[in-house]
C-alpha cells in the first residue's frame, strides 16, 4: 500500500514538534491529542503554513494540499459558487467537479447565494466543497466541527461520512474528540507534546489499553460489523462480527457499519446472567489487563478476531480473581452506531 | 465670471497625487500591516509625520531637497533641464509626501482587520501571495481604499502651506485653489474668494457625504 510521508520538525517557543512517520495514502487518518499536543501545528507544517525544518520548502500555493479550517474561512466578497471555484481555477490540472461535489455535500441550492446568508453548518460544507474542487492530493481537516454547536454539527457530520465513503483523496483529520475520530478515521495517530506516541489502524489502536491518551473517558473499542436483520416488533437491528452478534436500538440502513463501545459501558461476569435486562451479553476471553487509576482497571477482551475494552474496578478484578486467559461474559450496556 | 483655473489645477493635482498614493501606498500599507520587522514602528512613525508637522516645516525642507541645489532637485535639473520647485511636478511630489498618511493609514487599517486565516485559506487553495493580495485582500478592503482615496484627494485639495513654500503662485502651474483664495483675500477681492471657498465647501461636503453613504451601504450588505 502506498503511503504519505510526514516528516516535520519545528520549534515554537518552548514547544517542539517532531514528527517522522508515514500514513496510508487512502482513507482517513485521525490525529488525536489534547489541546497543545501539536495537532494544528502538524497540519500547518504539512500545508506549508509553518516553516518546518524539513528542508522541503515548496510554497503553500504549489502544494495542492486542501485545508479545512475550524471556521469555514469563506471569502465574503465572493458568492458561494465563486468560493467553490476559487481553488479549481488556480489548479490547471483540476477538472470541473463543481456539480458532483455540490451534490455530494448538498450545497447545490446555495451556489448563487452570498456567503453571509449561510448557516454555520452550510458554510462549513461549502468550505469542504471548495477544498474538494481544487483537486487536492491530500486534505487536511483541523477540527472542522469544533466551532459548531450540536445541531450544526449534525449538518456536517453525515457529509463527512459520505466524503469518507465516496471520495478517494486521503484525509488527515485532527480532533480532540474521540467520538469524531472513531466515526471517521481508518488509521489513528496519537500525538502528545509534539511527538507521535502511537499509531496504527483505528481498531487496533482503540483496543490498546496501555495508552493514557486513549484512557479515561476516551477508552473504548470499535467493531466493524455487518447487518444481519431488523426486528420490527422491538425496533432493533442485529449486527454480526467475528465474535458474535450485537443488538442495536432502531433501524439502520447501512449493510456494514462501525460500532463504538465505551469501556465504561461494559461490565464482566463469570457466568452468563440469565435474568438480566442487558440485551447484549457476549462470551469473551481476557487478553490483557492494565491498571488505569488507583481504583480502575482496563481489560482487553478478545471476541473472535475482534477486541473490546472494558473498565472494571480493581476490587472486582480481585474479587472475581480475573486473569489473562479467563473466559468471561461481557455485558454491553450501550452501543453507538457510526451512522 | 468665476476663475476655474485654480479649481481645475487643484483637481488635477489631487487626482494625480491620489492615483500615485494608492498605487505606491497600497504595497506600503500591506507591508506595514503584515510585517513583524523591527523597522515597522520606525516606518510607521515616518509615514505619520506629516499629520503632526506644520506644513511650513515640511514645505521648507521640501524646498531645500527639491530645489536646484537639493539632492533630488539637482538630479532633476540634470535629467530634464527644469527645476522641480515652483513646478506642477514638484507640487505632486510635495503633495504625495504631505498626504501620504491619509492614504496609507485607512488602507493599513483595512488590511490589518483582514483575517490571517482567510488569506491562508487562499494560499492553500492555490493562490500565490500576490494573487491572494489582489483576489482576496484588496476586494475585502474596498472600504479602506475608498476612505484612502477620499481622504488623500480632499487633503491634497486643501493643502496650503506646503504649496506656498514649494510651488509659489504661478497661474496654471502652481496656483491651486487654496493659494488663489489667499490671493483674493490679500487683494480684498472678497467676491472671488467667496466663489472659490463656497465651491470648496460644497465639494468637501459632497465627497464626505458620499463616502459615509457608501460606507453605510457596505455595512448593511
Amino acid at each position: 500500500m502506498s503511503t504519505v510521508e510526514l516528516n516535520h520538525s519545528i520549534q515554537k517557543g518552548d514547544f517542539h514538534l517532531q514528527v517522522d512517520t508515514e500514513i496510508p495514502a487512502t482513507g482517513v487518518t485521525g490525529v488525536f491529542g489534547e489541546s497543545g499536543s501539536g495537532k494544528t501545528t502538524l497540519l500547518r507544517c504539512i500545508a506549508g503554513l509553518e516553516r518546518s525544518e524539513d528542508g522541503f520548502s515548496q510554497p503553500v500555493h504549489q502544494r495542492r494540499i486542501g485545508y479545512v479550517f475550524q471556521e469555514p474561512q469563506l471569502f465574503a466578497h465572493l458568492s458561494v459558487r465563486k468560493n467553490i471555484e476559487f481553488g479549481m481555477r488556480r489548479n490547471p490540472d483540476a477538472t470541473d467537479q463543481t456539480d458532483e461535489v455540490a451534490g455530494l455535500l448538498e450545497v447545490s441550492h446555495l451556489l448563487d447565494r452570498s456567503t453571509n446568508d449561510l448557516s454555520g453548518g452550510e458554510a462549513q460544507r461549502v468550505s469542504i466543497a471548495r477544498v474538494l474542487c481544487q483537486s487536492p492530493r491530500l486534505i487536511l481537516m483541523d477540527e472542522p466541527l469544533s466551532a459548531l454547536d450540536e445541531r450544526r454539527r449534525n449538518e456536517v457530520l453525515p457529509y463527512l461520512d459520505r466524503l469518507h465513503a465516496e471520495w478517494s483523496v486521503p484525509i488527515i483529520y485532527v480532533s480532540h474528540n474521540i467520538d469524531e475520530i472513531c466515526r471517521l478515521s481508518d488509521h489513528l495517530i496519537v500525538l502528545d507534546k509534539g511527538r507521535v506516541v502511537a499509531e496504527g489502524d483505528l481498531q487496533t489502536m482503540l483496543a490498546r489499553i496501555d495508552l493514557p491518551q486513549l484512557g479515561g473517558r476516551n477508552a473504548g473499542a470499535v467493531l466493524n460489523v455487518t447487518q444481519s436483520r431488523y426486528d420490527s416488533e422491538f425496533d432493533l437491528t442485529l449486527f454480526g462480527f467475528s465474535g458474535g452478534e450485537i443488538w442495536v436500538p432502531g433501524q439502520h440502513h447501512a449493510s456494514s457499519t462501525r460500532l463504538r463501545i465505551r469501556a465504561s459501558d461494559i461490565s464482566l461476569s463469570r457466568t452468563p446472567a440469565e435474568s438480566s435486562t442487558i440485551l447484549n451479553i457476549l462470551p469473551a476471553t481476557i487478553e490483557a489487563t492494565e491498571p488505569e487509576t488507583s481504583s480502575a482497571e482496563l481489560v482487553r477482551l478478545s471476541l473472535g478476531d475482534d477486541c473490546l475494552v472494558a473498565r472494571i474496578t480493581r476490587r472486582s478484578l480481585r474479587r472475581l480473581e480475573l486473569k489473562v486467559g479467563d473466559k468471561v461474559y461481557a455485558q454491553i450496556k450501550s452501543v453507538t452506531v457510526r451512522r | 465670471m468665476m476663475d476655474f483655473g485654480p479649481l481645475w489645477l487643484s483637481a488635477q493635482l489631487a487626482s494625480v497625487t491620489t492615483a500615485i498614493l494608492i498605487l505606491l501606498g497600497a504595497p506600503l500599507a500591506w507591508w506595514l500591516s503584515q510585517t513583524r520587522s523591527r523597522m515597522q514602528p520606525v516606518v510607521q512613525a515616518i509615514v505619520a509625520m506629516p499629520i503632526v508637522l506644520p506644513p511650513t516645516v515640511l514645505g521648507f525642507y521640501l524646498l531645500i531637497v527639491l530645489g536646484p541645489n537639493g539632492a533630488i532637485g539637482s538630479w532633476w535639473v540634470k535629467l530634464t533641464g527644469d527645476t522641480l520647485t515652483f513646478s506642477f511636478t514638484g507640487l505632486v511630489i510635495a503633495s504625495c509626501i504631505y498626504s501620504l498618511p491619509f492614504a496609507v493609514q485607512p488602507m493599513q487599517n483595512a488590511f490589518e482587520s483582514l483575517s490571517k486565516k482567510n488569506l491562508e485559506a487562499a494560499w492553500t487553495l492555490g493562490a500565490s501571495k500576490l494573487d491572494a493580495f489582489f483576489s482576496v485582500a484588496v476586494p475585502l478592503s474596498v472600504r479602506g481604499f475608498i476612505s484612502a482615496i477620499v481622504l488623500a484627494f480632499a487633503h491634497t485639495l486643501g493643502e496650503f502651506g506646503v504649496v506656498l513654500m514649494v510651488g509659489g503662485n504661478i497661474p496654471g502651474e502652481t496656483r491651486v485653489v487654496s493659494i488663489a483664495i489667499y490671493d483674493h483675500v490679500e487683494t480684498l477681492n472678497y467676491a472671488a474668494a467667496h466663489q472659490l471657498s463656497l465651491a470648496l465647501i460644497a465639494f468637501a461636503f459632497v465627497t464626505l457625504f458620499s463616502m459615509f453613504l457608501i460606507n453605510r451601504r457596505w455595512q448593511s450588505r
